[in-house]
């Protein structure tokens, strides 16, 4: 357990995360429970995959590590070498600090690079703004040696974002983030919107960046294949809870939540001989305002009983070291 | 695949935009043809003139586009894109072929009532009353189970979810009964398991109506899990088409290759992500001779680049564009 702390970058316990929500200004204000009772530990060097669907809350989620949601409940700590931040009560100088450590890296290489910037001012902002580097040319050593380090080409930047494809763009959209030397990655969908054989590239890219700079990934995607491929452990979200959490080979080969088993058997395989049937699930998720009682997955579960839907399960079934699930039926089915 | 009495008979279409820049080609003399009841996947990346052919087939591209003379797009024996007249269009439009789209927000109209929208069409195509068009509508959105489809019927678009509307949409398509179905990416914006659903769905309905459908998208998992003959898209070529099992099991073109190592598959953790290198070109920059040879593993020089390649039989109806594909058998 002490070699477990020592080790760990990130701990989420029991956080929830709510946001206000008001139809029109005559209706009543509601609350949308986004992130509902959480716990996750990342490791240090880790790539920890974090799936689901839309609405299940794992953007939320990772905004909150980021300091950049409003924690509801709970507590998300960050261990840096020197100090811990408590990111539900940091100041706002810690929060400057703490901005250097962490970064996101964003879905859309289209949208999130200024037009009017080049490439060089892209990279460069962030060190001027966070005041990382003092004179003009140790901030042009700092992005040329970032910008080498993610495979663009000195020529590159003197160039705006127009003129380069999208597999370019989010390689300026990874140098951005990693210019300012963070120690942790959100990495937001951010192969969704590639074609798949640039997709690789990013991929493959992400993970060598890993070795070379010591960086930790919480890697955000509701692409099963893409996760399986890249990260060393995965956590399965549904309607704001973490279902099921496991390292990537034993949950996938073993997974035991019934929703990750849908989910699972969805995934429409490259072999056309394999003509695989997907567990239906029942309707659609239901809307995070109004969330199901008890285990938030009964109302769409084919093995859902009366206890389900009493009982709340908690993340704490241990299947192998690691591995855990939240199903009281776990054993059963 | 080509037979006398195919049901969609494309032949030569070439299609180019006139923009600021020059005019670009968009799909370069492709050829190809499907039969009721076959699904046909046509794969390839953003820029492949994938959604350019399925919108020509019902001359749905915008005003900068130009149609090349040579080329013929033959349903029921007429060369559907010489139709000019509303009553011609009408029968693409809708009659005879249908199009499902990849945003289903985008393709209801905000503020008219799902309902009287698939009236509307059914109205114009179908000579039926209004009372007829509704039951037709109320069947078919209990047919794509959507449960409540009374209660639906009186609905608007921002009101279903995601999967939901993409029913409904899958409902409006195939109410007139079309005899051809273009799927243009039906599947991308929906969640996995609303996937699985929804892929299901379709193919109980195609096997139902015997309908011929032409799938687009961007998967080559949807693409095996659905069709039954693929053509895969480069920068506006088949550079290679054939039965899909042929193709996913024993790719020759280097760029289908290509494509299915880029793909990370689930059932095969150990192999490597290996992404095609290079990024695809833009189309005012069209490569010479082979459009692929910039990012070819077997590229040749003096040969790739300077000769453009047919497709050639490989077996029977695989057919394969590339020169280097017999030597390198």
């Amino acid at each position: 357990m002490n070699d477990k702390m020592s080790n760990e970058l990130v701990s989420v316990k029991n956080v929830s995360v709510e946001f206000d929500y008001q139809d029109n200004f005559l209706s009543r204000k509601q609350k949308i429970q986004a992130v509902k009772n959480v716990n996750l530990s990342i490791k240090k060097g880790s790539f920890v995959g974090l799936v689901g669907e839309s609405g299940s809350g794992k953007t939320t989620l990772g905004r909150a590590i980021l300091a950049a949601n409003k924690i509801t409940e709970g507590q998300v700590i960050f261990h840096d070498e020197k100090k811990d931040y408590d990111l539900g009560s940091i100041s706002k100088k810690e929060l400057k600090e703490y901005r250097k450590l962490s970064q996101l890296i964003f879905q859309d290489p289209y949208a999130a690079l200024s037009p009017r910037m080049t490439v060089r001012d892209i990279l460069a902002e962030p060190l001027e703004v966070m005041k990382i580097t003092k004179t003009r040319a140790e901030t042009d050593d700092r992005v040329r040696e970032i910008a080498s380090k993610c495979r663009l080409n000195l020529e590159h930047l003197r160039r705006f974002p127009h003129a380069f494809s999208g597999g370019q763009r989010q390689r300026i959209s990874i140098a951005r983030a990693l210019v300012s030397n963070p120690k942790f990655i959100v990495a937001d969908e951010s192969v969704a919107a590639l074609d798949v054989s640039i997709q690789a590239d990013i991929l493959n890219l992400l993970k060598n960046l890993q070795k070379e700079l010591n960086l930790t990934y919480l890697f955000i995607s509701h692409d099963l294949s893409v996760v399986a491929h890249i990260c060393d452990e995965v956590a399965v979200m549904y309607l704001g809870r973490i279902v099921e959490h496991g390292p990537t080979r034993e949950l996938f080969s073993n997974p035991k939540h019934p929703y990750t088993k849908a989910l699972l058997s969805s995934i429409p395989s490259i072999d056309p001989e394999k003509q695989n049937k997907a567990i239906e699930l029942k309707g659609e998720i239901p809307s995070s305002m109004n969330p199901p009682s008890g285990c938030v997955f009964h109302t769409r579960c084919n093995y859902a009983n009366e206890n389900c839907k009493k009982e709340i399960p908690l993340l704490n079934t241990e299947i192998k070291k690691d591995h855990l699930v939240a199903c009281i039926r776990v054993n059963d089915i | 695949m080509m037979s006398m009495n195919a049901l969609l008979d494309i032949k030569n279409l070439s299609v180019q935009f006139d923009t600021d820049e020059g005019r670009i080609i968009a799909v370069n003399n492709i050829s190809l043809s499907l039969n009721a009841g076959e699904v046909l996947g046509i794969v390839g990346e953003s820029g492949s003139g994938k959604s350019v052919t399925a919108k020509s087939i019902m001359q749905l591209n915008p005003y900068n586009t130009h149609y090349d003379e040579m080329g013929e797009i033959i349903i029921d024996n007429e060369n559907v894109l010489r139709f000019t007249s509303k009553e011609d269009l009408k029968k693409i439009r809708g009659g005879k072929v249908s199009m499902i789209f990849q945003e289903p927000m985008a393709s209801f109209a905000p503020a008219i009532k799902i309902g009287k929208q698939m009236v509307e069409q059914l109205l114009l195509h179908k000579s039926i009353n209004k009372e007829e068009a509704k039951s037709i509508s109320i069947d078919m959105l209990k047919r794509v189970g959507i449960a409540d489809a009374d209660k639906r019927f009186n609905q608007y678009a921002f009101e279903l979810s995601g999967g939901m509307r993409q029913r409904a949409m899958i409902a409006m398509a195939l109410s007139t009964m079309p005899k051809l179905l273009l799927a243009d990416e039906p599947t991308t914006a929906l969640d996995v398991t609303i996937q699985a659903q929804v892929i299901d769905l379709m193919k109980d309905i195609i096997a139902e109506y015997k309908m011929g459908v032409m799938f687009i998208t961007h998967d080559l998992g949807v693409i095996a899990q659905t069709a039954d003959n693929v053509a895969v898209m480069y920068l506006g070529n088949i550079v290679e088409i054939g039965p899909v099992k042929e193709i996913i099991k024993n790719p020759k073109h280097p760029y289908t290759q290509g494509l299915i190592d880029a793909l990370p598959d689930i059932d095969n953790l150990d192999t490597p992500l290996k992404p095609v290198p290079g990024s695809i070109p833009s189309p005012l920059e069209r490569p010479s001779g082979c459009v692929f040879h910039t990012r070819c593993k077997i590229y040749e020089e003096g040969l790739c680049n300077n000769e453009e390649p047919q497709l050639k039989s490989f077996s029977s109806n695989h057919k394969v564009a590339c020169l280097k594909v017999d030597s390198n058998e």
